[in-house]
């Protein structure tokens, strides 16, 4: 049995994940928290949040994220990839500006106007 | 002449305007002091945010986004770099900008949406060298995610608010050493999740009851000690541990924003320091209302642009001839445990069939009930909590017959099972 914290919501919930029984999850107040308890201890994923670097737009730092959770040992490697990006204003919130980051299936998009 | 100006163009300023347009009010203005729409939600850069208003997880540009969105081609008029200076009783507001250098604007109504600041060194007052590398987190998170610098490359975070918890996984995915973050409390200030995944996640170890009790450096910093301390928040002889660090990053907690309220009189509540409510959101100041940060200080974007909601909403009301200032008002008062309660006052008979009530426990409940009581010690209300922590807003829900009942004056108050 291992204890966690659901990071699904800003709520909290406090976890059980029984391992020993097909990853079951207790104390968890709704769904999410249930898939979260069962990934984490397997294969952890985690949406990246950072920014990139932006040309011609208001500010010299485009926000971006990644459209789903990635598994969480990319996420330094993930980083890597960003630094070096360049991109040109105008971007439009929700542009893809890496397809398929690490052959991971998810795409690094902006997440704002600019 | 304006129906309504809006003062701050953050989430609060957003979905207060938002609510003045579906109410039908044509003269609506935003006045914001910087560049852009958004407030702090735009560094901001990490999700979490929309949850309940959108039902998905946001990041802050996203957050703010779908607001400005909503407000884009509508009557709603925005001014921005420019600067909200004071407001008086007949609800004029002094504004000055480059552009158009001092104007007096006049309204029938105000809201007061101008968010919150941080708590700096000189507000708690660190010892040791005032080298440079020492910054509030939010000024971090700005000068990282809007600025593109970095800010130092090993940190000691003193404090476990949010902000701080979310520079030190920013920090740390930009290629810093985050080597500490230390609490005076027993408890940490900021959310579970973020202690989950912005510290465990990264092997940051959390260090609470302990304390930075010297900087050194000539300078930038190079490094702080840190010590345990005791139930009275004193250091502890002898339990000094020394970090090796060029940056502190402080996140102790935030402020509101109320030069302009006091300057105009308006009654502030000494523990919020913001604005005293009523359950519209009006403050003591008729016809000016209040929303977000600058209230009380919210966890949640969600909540913020909520509680705008009703106050967009009561300020239509009020340009639309509603008045509330005759009806009787009953005071919430707070017993030890409960920092303060969002309103502070409630006129009866209510206008809604319950009203919400908000507030922050300050020192942590395991299992308890939370109880409004009227002066004759009747139990007006009470709730079931597994656990309330200083760091998360608790809201209760009174409905309007409970509340007709009540004999006085409210208390809130939680004991524990
Ligand atoms: C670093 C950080 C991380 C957070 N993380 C989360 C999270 O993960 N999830 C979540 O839901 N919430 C989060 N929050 C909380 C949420 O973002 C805030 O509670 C919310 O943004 C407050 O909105 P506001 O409109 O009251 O204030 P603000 O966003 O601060 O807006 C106030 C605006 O008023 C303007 N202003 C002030 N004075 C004047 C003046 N005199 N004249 C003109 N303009 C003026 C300011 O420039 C500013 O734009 C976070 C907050 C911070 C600071
Ligand atoms: S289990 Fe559901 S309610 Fe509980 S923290 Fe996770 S997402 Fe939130």
């Amino acid at each position: 049995m291992t204890e966690l914290i659901c990071i699904g919501c800003p709520k909290g919930c406090h976890l059980k994940v029984d391992e020993e029984n097909g990853y079951k999850v207790t104390g968890n107040s709704c769904p999410v928290g249930a898939e979260y308890g069962a990934n984490e201890l397997r294969n952890p994923t985690r949406v990246l949040t950072s920014t990139v670097r932006i040309v011609g737009g208001l500010h010299d730092c485009l926000p971006v994220r990644t459209n789903k959770p990635i598994p969480k040992p990319l996420l330094l490697e993930a980083m890597a990839q960003l630094r070096n990006i360049e991109v040109k204003s105008p971007v439009r919130m929700g542009d893809v500006i890496i397809e398929n980051l690490l052959g991971t299936g998810a795409d690094v998009i902006a997440t704002r106007n600019m | 002449m304006y129906d309504v100006i809006i003062i701050g163009g953050g989430p609060a300023g957003l979905a207060s305007a938002k609510a003045c347009l579906d109410k039908g009010l044509e003269k609506v203005l935003i006045v914001e002091r910087d560049k852009e729409l958004g407030g702090i939600l735009n560094q901001c850069i990490h999700n979490g945010f929309g949850l309940h208003m959108f039902k998905e997880e946001l990041t802050g540009p996203e957050f703010a986004g779908r607001f400005i969105d909503m407000l884009r081609d509508t009557k709603v008029e925005v001014m921005l770099d420019t600067m909200v200076l004071s407001i008086e009783d007949d609800h004029t507001v002094h504004v000055i900008n480059t552009v158009n250098g001092y104007q007096c604007l006049k309204a029938k109504s105000i809201i007061l949406a101008m968010g919150c600041r941080e708590r700096t060194r000189g507000a708690i007052a660190i010892p040791g060298t005032r080298a440079a590398g020492v910054f509030t987190a939010g000024t971090a998170q700005r000068y990282m995610n809007i600025d593109g610098y970095m800010v130092g490359k090993r940190v000691v975070i003193l404090g476990s608010g949010d902000i701080g918890l979310i520079m030190a996984r920013r920090m740390t995915l930009e290629g810093a050493k985050v080597l500490a973050c230390v609490e005076i409390n027993p408890y940490s200030g900021g959310l579970a999740r973020n202690i989950k995944q912005c510290l465990e996640d990264f092997n940051i170890p959390l260090y609470l009851s302990h304390t930075i009790t010297d900087i050194r450096g000539e300078n930038r910093v190079e490094g702080v000690t840190v010590s345990k301390v005791d139930g009275h928040f004193q250091p502890i002889k002898g339990t000094e541990m020394y970090f090796d660090c060029d940056t502190v990053l402080l996140s102790v907690g935030l402020i509101p924003e109320n030069e302009l309220s006091k300057a105009a009189n308006i009654r502030i509540d000494p523990r919020t320091r913001g604005p005293v409510v009523y359950e519209n959101m009006e403050t003591s100041a008729e016809g000016i209302f209040a929303c977000g940060n600058v209230v009380h200080v919210h966890d949640l974007a969600d909540n913020v642009a909520l509680e705008a909601k009703k106050a967009g909403e009561s300020a239509a009301e009020y340009v639309s001839g509603l008045r509330r200032a005759d009806k009787k008002v009953v005071e919430i008062k707070t017993l030890p445990g409960v920092g303060y309660t969002v309103p502070q006052h409630v006129r009866v008979p209510l206008d809604n069939k319950f009203v919400e009530v908000f507030f922050r426990v300050n020192r942590v409940f395991g299992n308890s009930v939370i109880l409004v009581k009227d002066e004759k010690d009747n139990v007006i209300s009470q709730f079931k909590r597994e656990f309330i922590v200083p760091g998360s807003m608790e809201k209760i829900i009174i409905p309007k017959v409970m509340l007709e009942k009540a004999e006085g004056n409210l208390t809130v108050s939680v004991k524990e099972d």
